[in-house]
């Protein structure tokens, strides 16, 4: 049975494309027929982080616009072979996105992967809702921090209100993703904490991903970083969390980053 | 097959019913008599359809014509006649209604037809998931209860009070349609602004000692009051 998942989360930076990418990475490592759909038309990002961007020919709007054939806008990753992605076009933007054409390709998505994707754009706009428009399940990455609970918060309302299981009387299943967490910060109090992030939510939690410069490194190199680095903080943390959305029961862990030894001697500025 | 065979003689039979027929008794001047009848098809303009009617004429003193043309008025209305009685035979035509004789009378029962029960509209809304960031709930009609947190940059609009069983982030305005002794309660206050009846107070103004804490809010003359609930 297809699952048509969105990584969603109002605010923009806060790590959805990344997530997309190392889910999406580690359910294709899991032995499941993955595929991701950038929705961020004229901004897209998706192919860069998966390392494609070489390899397009066409996009998302293409097929919206019935130009090409879905199967010809698929690019299937190098590294693994159950890995698709469906880029966004960066020429256009996002009035170019019909729902009846989404509707479409997803259903067409739906008979031959196991999981569809949804990478959504930031806001609140033609973009965002498209994107959730047809999902089962929905990921909201949030990061520590007051602006983007709110965001995500905002969000959810959406997520319960304007997708098309929402008007069913259905349920979008919902799992919030902490990504950038900085334990130190934490510990200091210049974050929300977790338990104020999921009080706030009332959503329960997938994962939490630690702040790491081992994420911006794979975004570098064009590869997910639950691939390029798989023993890595990060990566392990993106693991267990598909782990958990493929409905294993792994333990939270709050991750803590190993401080190298400046760090550790340097660590915290006197005020 | 017998060609000369009788045919069978099959033998009427006659059975009896009776019905109660609604009895006209038109008085003079005929014209306002037919206007009452229109007054009453204008309450309720199925009453006569399918009943029996007879006119009784004993009342008044009507010629041939005068008759025929009552009747025709009548089925103009879509009230049919089933038969006339209180009138001599003779002022009648073959193509009037029979003359009846022998009716007796009987008490009407008035069968009304079964009104749809109006229910009074609800009074209370009830929300039993949080009310999210962007969210705008208006219920002018009574109190609002939320059995969730209510998201920073949500609102709740109530024409009573409201009560939210959850944190109180976002804004609450209760007693909107002028009602002053609307309250406002909540878990855990961390309001972004609180309003009863127009007068307000903003995230500022509270009182920091109050945050976080169950916390009701009312209004005494035209100053806002909060005070924590225990």
């Amino acid at each position: 049975m297809a699952k048509v998942l969105v990584v969603t989360s109002g605010k923009g930076g806060v790590g959805k494309t990344t997530s997309t990418a190392a889910i999406g990475a580690a359910l294709a490592q899991a032995g499941q027929k993955v595929v991701v759909v950038d929705f961020d038309v004229g901004l897209r990002n998706l192919d860069l982080v998966m390392g494609a961007e070489r390899r397009v020919v066409f996009d998302l709007i293409n097929v919206v616009q019935g130009v090409a054939k879905l199967p010809q806008a698929l690019i299937r990753d190098k590294r693994l072979e159950n890995l698709w992605l469906l880029p966004a076009s960066q020429t256009r933007d996002k009035d170019a996105l019909t729902e009846e054409g989404i509707g479409r390709i997803v259903d067409e998505l739906r008979t031959s992967y196991d999981w569809i994707i949804c990478d959504s754009p930031a806001g609140i706009e033609r973009g965002a809702t498209l994107a959730m428009r047809f999902a089962d399940e929905a990921i909201i990455v949030t990061n520590p921090e007051v602006s983007s609970v709110r965001d995500s918060d905002r969000i959810i309302g959406m997520l319960d209100s304007k997708t098309l299981r929402a008007e069913r009387g259905e349920r979008v299943e919902k799992h919030v993703l902490i990504t950038r967490y900085d334990g130190a910060r934490a510990a200091r109090g210049e974050m929300l904490s977790i338990e104020d992030v999921l009080d706030i939510l009332a959503t329960p939690l997938l994962g939490i991903i630690p702040e790491s410069q081992d994420v911006l490194r794979a975004s570098n190199v064009g590869s997910p970083v639950t691939l390029n680095n798989p023993a890595s903080t990060p990566a392990r943390a993106y693991i267990d969390a598909t782990r958990r959305l493929l409905g294993e029961t792994v333990a939270m862990t709050v991750p803590v980053e190993r401080a190298g030894l400046m760090n550790r001697l340097l660590g915290r500025r006197a005020a | 097959m017998d060609a000369n065979a009788e045919p069978t003689r099959q033998l009427v039979r006659l059975r009896g019913r009776s019905y109660v027929a609604f009895v006209f008794c038109p008085a003079v001047p005929i014209v306002e008599w037919l206007e009452e009848i229109d007054a009453t098809l204008a309450r309720s303009p199925g009453f006569f359809v399918g009943k029996p009617v007879v006119l009784d004429l004993s009342a008044v003193d009507l010629s041939r014509p005068a008759i025929a043309h009552l009747v025709l008025s009548l089925e103009k209305r879509n009230i049919r006649v089933l038969g006339i009685e209180g009138v001599e035979a003779a002022r009648l035509t073959a193509s009037m209604p029979p003359l009846l004789t022998g009716g007796r009378h009987c008490a009407i029962q008035h069968v009304q037809p079964e009104k749809p029960e109006v229910k009074p509209p609800p009074t209370s809304l009830l929300l039993a998931s949080p009310v999210r960031s962007g969210q705008s709930i208006v219920f002018p009609d009574g109190d609002v209860t939320v059995l969730g947190s209510v998201g920073s940059g949500a609102e709740i609009v109530a024409g009573g009070s409201i009560h939210i069983y959850g944190t109180l982030r976002g804004r609450a305005m209760a007693g909107v349609n002028g009602n002053s002794s609307a309250r406002i309660y909540c878990q855990k206050i961390e309001a972004e602004l609180l309003a009863i009846d127009g007068f307000y107070q903003t995230a500022e103004e509270l009182d920091e000692a109050l945050r976080n804490r169950p916390a009701q809010a009312w209004l005494e003359g035209e100053i806002m009051r909060i005070t924590p609930l225990n």
